[in-house]
């Protein structure tokens, strides 16, 4: 028999195991969280999810205590509501900002979204540089020369997902944390690059950050490639610029906007969903589906950052044809399939049907390997059809 | 593979053999790395010490193409000890005691000497195989790339047969697939021996079908595998259409892939860049790339996906499908008359009894409507994510007395170190795409070929200097990195940079049945230069 607590004064069920967060957000309660990723085991560090537990001397984190029979929790009280709003507005006072650009990671805008919930002013509480409060952390970039992961430590919280992330959804264990309290510092063993860590560029740890600390440099280029000008690759000034210039980026970047488009990953088999990023035509990125089936939010090096072969200018753009100079030539596609189809016509003629030979390929949709094998079954009456996974 | 990727964090014992998981697919590496964090067991062998060792409990550092000796030294001990599963070896296999006779011989100490594996760690991966509830096997091309690729996968089938390892969560025998849609490349019938939905050619039911379905007759044999049809090149085959794949990279000896490309009459490429193979071609037609292109495609777990484009193709570059058809119909082919992918999917399903439950609208409307995990036999079927529960689909399954072979080519006085090929994580096979991706480089710049510190005091190398590398088929230059990841002996290089072309040199041989290339093991020389 299903066991029930009271949230906000109604009798609920709950299964066993649940956390008294887990149960509130069935009952569509919106309960605030920073260092909360449903993915992550319970954290408990940023006490934004406290709630009164009726017999509890102090109000409890929803997310680290179980439901048990019985309970009675008030999940939106004034009094939990102004704990809740003196806890964000002393986050937002150590940044030194919060409007972050869009395309720093999936989840950058949490913080941000909180401000707004809480009915903040941006004034004193964003932009203002160091605030009110200061820690170690702020005013400490890691300088990191990799072209993929902005760590803008100014901007970090301390809920440590990205720690989190790293170790308990991607296994790497390649960042940690150092030193306590007002010194704390995520760091990599030996306080390194992350090159030289276990780190495999997965970039979990970017999606995963509620502020922006840390961040999609190869997204942030693009769409200021993008912002710049026509959507053409500019290899100069855009692609020198280093962390600090784009740590800076914030100012301009609140109005941009980009589209979100469902996919599959384009490399191995797993099949992992991204959503691709674009911009005017351009692709600027790519976030994990956290619903996606194979990954649950999880990508590799390849998916997550090697995307951009697709708008590359060695795309080929025209069919090509081998002229009597023996060298390839742009033609039009009528040309080019004329060409196509009576080759094959004049083989098939001179040597027979069974001289005709197709390779459908593991990378493009199955509607093309289904064509190819039809094309070469119903036009040559032949098997003499395979794919390329025997090499 | 049999069970779904979910499955991965269940098993209570994992067997990854030849598969690089960290590297090749790493977002399912992932699921491993939390089983063992559960305190599952993972037994690892492969004969380099790859990131997957390094997290193993027991790992089998096995001699390149020793693997079937391997599997036969665990089977016989769990035959042995009595490790074997009674009541599923007698409700759902067949040849069991026949097999049980065949493995008298085949002991851990045969074994050791084959692999030169520790006859105790051979005991030991296969007691706690043979014992565990869960246990699960996970492999990749390092068990098919061989020319004994077929018993190597009967070997692995034996040992989840005997101990009633299939058809059950957490257990199974698991390939991972390389490509995006290599699954759904053979799901579509793009094989010599299959029409869509792996229905035999050789079939009289599905040969009348297929006549029916496309008006035509159709050969009542298999035919050639592309392996047979390039070494027939300018012989027996004169035209070619390959879409998408880059022969002369990714297959094993590349002078005699070039040759056969060569001496072909006519040569049409379907690709995205001009790669080494389209350089070759008669006409190259620019297709539409991922991210480009509507469609649908298939994972290693069978699990059929959309595809979605987000941005427009460069200049004239149009969709795969398209161009098929644009040919097809120049050369009066019935039945290409498709104006988008949609009723291409829907006939493919139509004619394939384990799509038959999908079509093109389920498809798009994701996991939310099922799992979409194939065989899905009619339209209310919710999808398989789990393979022969209950029942095997052909009978009974069968055990394999397979025999121990030496690889095509062994190391001699002239070749004497064994070089094993592979991919890493940065780079995508030929790295057409990533090696086009900004930022890669920044992680891997070049090919290297991996060498134990011994061996390069041994064969007068230096750490970071070039070398020449020579096989039976030719010779190239790679710079070398000393690591202990290599074991003694054995040297590693992946094939994704045309100027380091390891497929210049590797080729020695072919699984007879599946002809997949023994690019797993080649013999090589090493001098410095």
């Amino acid at each position: 028999m299903a066991q029930k607590l009271t949230i906000d004064g109604k009798e609920v069920a709950f299964s066993e195991g649940e956390t008294l967060l887990e149960v509130a957000e069935r009952y569509h309660k919106e309960i605030p969280t920073l260092c909360y990723d449903t993915r992550l085991e319970p954290f408990g560090g940023c006490r934004l999810c406290i709630v009164e537990l009726e017999g509890a001397r102090n109000p409890v984190a929803s997310c680290t205590t179980k439901a048990a029979p019985g309970m009675v929790v008030r999940t939106a009280t004034a009094k939990i509501e102004a704990y809740r709003k003196t806890l964000v507005e002393l986050v937002i006072g150590e940044n030194r900002e919060v409007d972050v650009h869009p395309l720093r990671g999936y989840a950058s805008g949490e913080l941000a979204n909180l401000r707004d919930r809480y009915g903040m002013s941006s004034e004193g509480t964003r932009g203002t540089g160091p605030g009110r409060l200061t820690g170690a952390m702020s005013g400490t970039s890691k300088s990191d020369d990799n072209p993929f992961i902005l760590r803008d430590y100014e901007l970090c919280i301390s809920c440590y997902r990205c720690v989190r992330v790293c170790a308990e959804q991607e296994g790497d264990h390649a960042i940690t944390v150092m030193n306590r309290g007002f010194h704390t510092q995520i760091a990599t063993e030996f306080d390194g690059l992350l090159k030289d860590s276990a780190c495999t560029f997965c970039g979990q740890c970017i999606q995963t950050c509620p502020t922006g600390a840390l961040a999609d440099k190869k997204a942030m280029r693009a769409s200021h490639t993008v912002a710049q000008g026509p959507v053409r690759r500019v290899p100069s000034a855009v692609e020198t610029r280093d962390s600090e210039d784009l740590a800076k980026e914030n100012a301009l970047a609140p109005e941009t906007t980009f589209d979100k488009t469902r996919t599959i990953c384009p490399y191995c088999g797993v099949g992992c969903s991204v959503d691709i990023l674009t911009q005017d035509e351009k692709i600027v990125g790519i976030h994990p589906a956290m619903d996606g089936p194979a990954n649950l939010g999880a990508l590799c090096v390849k998916g997550q950052f090697a995307y951009d072969f697709v708008q590359h200018p060695d795309r080929l753009k025209m069919p090509l044809v081998r002229g009597e100079d023996g060298e390839l030539h742009e033609t039009t596609w009528d040309d080019a399939l004329d060409r196509a189809a009576e080759g094959f016509r004049k083989t098939a003629a001179a040597h027979g049907r069974h001289s005709i030979y197709g390779i459908a390929s593991g990378r493009a949709p199955s509607e093309a390997a289904y064509l190819m094998q039809k094309f070469i079954r119903v036009g040559f009456g032949t098997n003499y059809i395979d794919n390329c996974s025997r090499a | 593979m049999s069970n779904p990727l979910v499955d991965m964090q269940k098993p209570d014992v994992i067997f990854c053999i030849g598969t690089n998981m960290t590297e090749c697919h790493p977002v399912a590496a992932t699921g491993l790395k939390k089983a063992v964090a559960r305190g599952a067991k993972l037994i690892v062998a492969d004969p380099r010490r790859i990131g997957l060792a390094e997290i193993s409990h027991l790992y089998l550092p096995l001699r390149v193409g020793s693997d079937t000796a391997l599997l036969l030294g665990m089977a016989h001990v769990i035959a042995r000890e009595g490790l074997i599963d009674e009541e599923f070896i007698k409700n759902r296999t067949v040849g069991f005691d026949e097999f049980f006779e065949h493995l008298s011989p085949w002991t851990p100490e045969w074994a050791e000497t084959i692999t030169g594996v520790p006859a105790k760690d051979i005991k030991t991966a296969a007691m706690w195989y043979g014992s565990a509830d869960k246990s699960a096997i996970y492999y990749t091309l390092g068990i098919t790339e061989h020319i004994c690729g077929v018993e190597n996968v009967q070997s692995l089938c034996n040992l989840a047969l005997m101990t009633g390892n299939i058809g059950r969560e957490g257990t199974g025998i698991n390939p991972m697939r390389g490509q995006n849609n290599i699954q759904g490349a053979g799901d579509s019938g793009a094989l010599p021996n299959n029409y869509p939905g792996f229905q035999s050619v050789t079939e009289p039911a599905n040969q009348a079908k297929f006549k029916r379905e496309y008006d035509t007759e159709i050969d009542l044999e298999k035919g050639i595998t592309k392996v047979t049809a390039l070494e027939l090149c300018g012989d027996r085959i004169h035209a070619m259409l390959i879409d998408g794949e880059n022969t002369l990279l990714s297959d094993p000896d590349r002078k005699h892939c070039e040759h056969a490309l060569r001496s072909l009459e006519h040569l049409v490429v379907i690709d995205i860049f001009l790669t080494e193979t389209a350089q070759l071609a008669d006409v190259v037609l620019p297709a539409t790339a991922w991210g480009e292109t509507d469609g649908v495609c298939t994972n290693t777990e069978r699990r059929v996906q959309r595809l979605r484009a987000a941005v427009p193709p460069p200049g004239e570059a149009k969709p795969d499908w398209w161009i098929i058809c644009q040919i097809a119909q120049r050369l009066g082919f019935n039945g290409f008359d498709f104006d988008s992918p949609k009723p291409i999917f829907n006939e493919l399903c139509r004619v394939s009894p384990i799509y038959a439950g999908l079509d093109w609208e389920r498809i798009d409307k994701g996991a939310k409507n099922g799992v979409n995990q194939w065989p899905v036999p009619h339209k209310a079927h919710p999808g398989t994510p789990r393979l022969h529960e209950g029942e095997f689909v052909n009978g009974r399954g069968i055990f394999s007395n397979v025999h121990y072979r030496d690889p095509a080519e062994t190391i001699d006085d002239a070749f004497p170190m064994w070089l094993t090929t592979g991919r890493r994580l940065q780079s995508y096979h030929t790295h057409t795409q990533t090696g086009r991706a900004q930022g890669i480089e920044y992680l891997l710049s070049e090919e290297t070929l991996e060498v134990n510190p011994a061996d390069i005091e041994k064969w007068g190398l230096s750490d970071g200097e070039w070398c020449q590398m020579s096989s039976a088929r030719g010779s190239i230059t790679i710079k070398v990195k000393a690591t202990n990841r290599s074991p003694r002996g054995t040297v590693f290089a992946s094939f994704s940079f045309a100027d380091v072309p390891v497929n210049l040199l590797t080729g020695s041989g072919y699984d007879a049945i599946t002809h997949t290339a023994e690019l797993k093991v080649c013999p090589v020389r090493l001098e410095p230069l």
